[in-house]
């Protein structure tokens, strides 16, 4: 400002520092920035959790080593480890490809509700006579739980392309119906002597566990790893494969990356809308059976421990890659596990919130060039 | 704070402005990348007068206002306001030295009430928000000005017109004694742009000093004292007074008379009749007539140049071509076949290729990569589609293809489009529109932003369609352009089609006062707008 100017700055002035942070605007990002931003960003939060151990009495360096050993350890807590990263990965791909087309399903807790409570009705209804074999039931089972969660996830993509609904507030609300609707079952109808827990499905509505084996491979004698893993890794590929080899995977990128383009280029938003949301809803559908049928083996209120919303962070550490979904799923499956290990339990959700915080803040270095320079004096 | 010469005690300026300098601006230069949209500008607005600053697209009003409202900072000149030199970093500073600017869009928040948006920013009130208090206030500041405005009405509650008017009294509160109003009668209806005529009138007979941006002749002669016009950048007529102008003077001063490189092109011999476009009315996207009774028929190899200022329709007469933009009225037939309110995907079916005004925002997905921007139009059909899933092979040899054949500079077709500069942006685009081999294509705004040696590969393109039979129509701003290009020139003012002229037999001054609203000596006329010129 020029001493002459006839300029008034009310209640403000600004604090003369000897440099100043520029920030501008990127250009190109390079292939590895990504990667190491998001490395960064879990070693930053890491170190911020460390801090606050520290100051609430912990020695963090020993905290941190025993979360790794209680989920990597052994054989037996690796396995644990993998049964919860199933249904993260099954949401977490859910959320990846809703996200990918912008559309922000906050719904996969409800719609995995439904299909634990499909894949229930099979055995409890029962749909199929009792002693019928797995293959057969499995099956079933399998196809009923996808069908509900892409018909409840279907509820918000038609209320979002045909009204214009905000899909978030519809699938964060259909969540709550969805624990109501299970509470319904397993208070009244499929109650077990008036428990709230339904009774336990037959073996044939079991998913086959590696411990099934260990008669002919008694290594995996008490691991409790089922089929629902598998399931997890195909999903990864075929959703791998239907957002970069397929014309619908096409439409979605394109429509996720500018939807006026996606006009112009002739697609069909508003069946795709729905089409997105119905794969999502099955995907987390899917994890919802893979949950009563691998893990429970029956319906019960605290099936999930709110994986739907985890899938959530998952889908974002993962930077919406199918591939990233995999092992961002892991690591929150060993977070969710070492909260049985460490007392207080909250520390391993303080550190998925701080890893959180920090991923959604090391974006910025992805958008801009940071340079600190010296003020002229 | 130093002492500003008070505007109440200039002495009543009407009818003969002050010859006092509100604002005095002297060589301002302000460069973008591949342009100099200020070169050397001087300026200046006397202490109680209207100053039209009139001038086409991309001319350089609006930099050089956004100069002066202190969001622009220019490489080079200086700037004085009521005499004393000022250094204007920010919008606030602009205000603090009593300018203050009403832009296009309006900064309002559209759930509060009109005394919120007013006080919003300000350091009065603080902590105890007794809004109430200041209702009285606004609504005084207001009736003086014949602003009439409800300061209790919520601003999503307002017309466009009312807004203005906020944003106009927003400005008068923070103490403005200079305004500037970009284009304030584009959004405004004709008894509205009458409402804030009178307006501006009581205000510069109290003092206050007006810059009023327009490329409308019609209202400039109707308000302005003065008249500056700017061309590229350059001044062409500096503050002349109005009284001493005559339209079709300031219409040439707009538009001007650059030497245009002559570009080779084949004999013009049409074919069959491509597009007909039969009395089309379309609304636009705030629901305003936008197209009225547009009728224009385009033949094969021929080139039908659109000429306009911006925001006469031409956007919206490119969506209704391409499927993108419903029309209330009327009828468009492409080689016979009625694509009416069908939806793009009919469009590209038909090979109706359409280069878009907006390359980032609808022409391309930035993010996205060369290779998925060029398959935009050709994912769905072989060789590149099989059945649901796409051949990764196909694309990448189709890609390849298009990046070599139309020199698109990038180091692979995998890098993301928004790396790209204007210029291989637009060359990206147009190879994939070509590729779809149209038999229409629409082309809107081609160059707008580009460099010399891109323009002159964007226009060969175009005209290699034309040798290649296909029917072209180029809705453009540069007339330069159009005069080049065209085999004829339709004019579009309004949503009309007011003239249309046999390239050969245009005249640039005829045109450019069509463009401004100007009545043509040699009536050419809209009685049969489709008459096709031998």
């Amino acid at each position: 400002m020029t001493a002459q100017a006839p300029v008034r700055r009310p209640g403000r002035s600004r604090v003369a520092l000897p440099w100043a942070v520029r920030a501008e605007r990127r250009l190109e990002v390079p292939r590895w920035l990504p990667v190491a931003t998001t490395v960064g960003a879990v070693a930053v939060a890491l170190l911020i959790g460390g801090v606050i151990l520290a100051f609430a009495g912990g020695d963090p360096l020993a905290i941190y080593a025993h979360i790794l050993r209680s989920s990597f350890g052994s054989l037996g807590v690796l396995s644990d480890t993998l049964v919860k990263a199933t249904p993260l990965i099954l949401t977490g791909l859910a959320c990846a490809l809703a996200f990918r087309m912008r559309l922000w399903n906050i719904g996969a807790e409800g719609q995995l509700l439904m299909g634990a409570w499909a894949a229930s009705a099979i055995v409890l209804i029962p749909v199929v006579p009792a002693g019928t074999p797995s293959i057969v039931t499995i099956p079933l089972m399998m196809v009923a739980a996808m069908l509900a969660g892409g018909a409840y996830g279907a509820i918000p993509g038609i209320l979002k392309a045909v009204r214009g609904v905000n899909e978030i507030i519809v699938t964060l609300m259909l969540n709550y119906i969805a624990l109501l609707w299970i509470s319904y079952w397993v208070f009244g109808p499929w109650s077990e002597g008036g428990f709230q827990l339904t009774p336990q499905f037959p073996r044939e509505a079991w998913l086959p566990r590696l411990s099934d084996f260990a008669e002919q491979v008694p290594a995996f004698s008490g691991l409790t790893v089922h089929l629902g893993l598998v399931f997890g890794l195909i999903a990864a590929v075929l959703v791998h494969f239907l957002l970069y080899r397929s014309r619908l995977g096409y439409e979605i990128r394109l429509i996720g990356d500018s939807p006026r383009a996606a006009r112009y280029a002739g697609v069909n938003v508003v069946r795709n809308t729905i089409i997105v949301f119905a794969i999502s809803g099955a995907l987390a559908g899917l994890a919802g059976m893979s949950e009563v049928s691998g893990v429970v083996h029956r319906l019960q209120l605290a099936i999930s421990p709110g994986y739907g919303f985890t899938a959530v962070i998952v889908a974002y550490i993962a930077k919406l890659n199918p591939y990233g979904v995999v092992v961002a799923a892991i690591a929150f499956g060993a977070l969710i596990l070492a909260g049985r290990e460490i007392q207080p339990s909250g520390i391993p959700a303080m550190i998925q919130g701080i890893i959180l915080f920090c991923l959604i803040a090391s974006e910025v270095f992805l958008r801009y060039r940071f340079r600190i320079e010296r003020r002229a004096a | 704070m130093t002492a500003v010469p008070d505007a109440t005690a200039v002495p009543e300026p009407r009818p003969a402005p002050s010859s006092m300098l509100a604002v005095e601006m002297r060589g301002i230069v302000k460069r973008f990348p591949g342009v100099v949209a200020n070169d050397g500008v001087d300026f200046d607005v006397r202490v109680g007068e209207v100053h039209a600053l009139l001038g086409e697209n991309g001319a350089g009003k609006s930099t050089l206002m956004n100069v002066l409202d202190g969001l622009y900072r220019p490489e080079a000149g200086e700037i004085r306001v009521f005499g004393e030199r000022v250094d204007l970093r920010s919008p606030r500073d602009a205000i603090a030295a009593g300018i203050g600017m009403v832009h296009q869009h309006f900064a309002l928040v559209p759930t509060q009430t009109v005394t919120e948006n007013v006080l919003l920013g300000l350091d009065e009130p603080r902590f105890r928000m007794d809004i109430g208090r200041y209702d009285g206030r606004i609504a005084e500041l207001a009736a003086r000005h014949g602003l009439t405005v409800d300061p209790q009405a919520r601003i999503w509650q307002l017309s466009v017109g009312e807004q203005q008017r906020v944003e106009i009294l927003k400005m008068l509160y923070r103490g403005a004694r200079i305004l500037i109003l970009d284009e304030p009668t584009a959004v405004l209806a004709p008894q509205e742009a009458q409402d804030l005529f009178r307006t501006l009138r009581s205000m510069v007979a109290e003092g206050t000093s007006v810059v009023f941006i327009s490329h409308k002749l019609a209202e400039v002669a109707q308000i302005a004292d003065r008249i500056t016009v700017m061309r590229r950048g350059k001044v062409t007529a500096a503050g002349i007074p109005a009284a001493g102008t005559t339209p079709a003077d300031l219409a040439e001063r707009m538009v001007g008379r650059d030497v245009v490189e002559t570009i080779e092109r084949s004999p013009f011999s049409p074919g069959p009749v491509v597009l007909s476009v039969r009395a089309v009315d379309a609304l636009s996207d705030r629901g305003l007539p936008a197209l009225r009774g547009v009728s224009l028929d385009v033949r094969a190899g021929e080139i039908l140049g659109v000429a306009g200022v911006a925001g006469n329709g031409q956007s919206e007469l490119a969506q209704a071509l391409t499927g993108l933009r419903r029309c209330s009225a009327g009828s468009i037939t492409v080689n016979g076949v009625d694509v009416t309110n069908r939806d793009p995907r009919e469009a590209i079916s038909q090979h109706i290729a359409h280069v878009p005004e907006d390359r980032t925002g609808v022409g391309t997905a930035p993010d996205l990569s060369i290779a998925d921007n060029l398959i935009m139009k050709t994912y769905r059909d072989a060789p590149i589609a099989r059945r649901f899933s796409i051949d990764a092979g196909a694309v990448k040899r189709f890609a390849n293809r298009l990046r070599d054949a139309y020199a698109i500079a990038a180091p692979s077709v995998e890098t993301e489009a928004r790396l790209l500069s204007g210029g291989n942006l637009q060359r990206l685009i147009l190879a994939r529109e070509i590729a779809s081999e149209p038999r229409l294509l629409v082309a809107v705004q081609p160059t707008r932003g580009l460099d010399v040696g891109a323009i002159t590969t964007v226009h060969r393109l175009i005209l290699e369609q034309r040798e290649a039979g296909s029917a072209t129509i180029l809705l453009s701003e540069d007339l330069d352009e159009v005069l080049a290009l065209s085999d004829r020139i339709a004019v579009i003012y309004e949503g009309r089609i007011v003239g249309l002229f046999d390239a050969d037999e245009a005249d640039v001054a005829e045109i450019g006062l069509l463009m401004t609203g100007g009545r043509s000596s040699r009536a050419t006329e809209p009685a049969d707008p489709t008459r096709l010129v031998p």
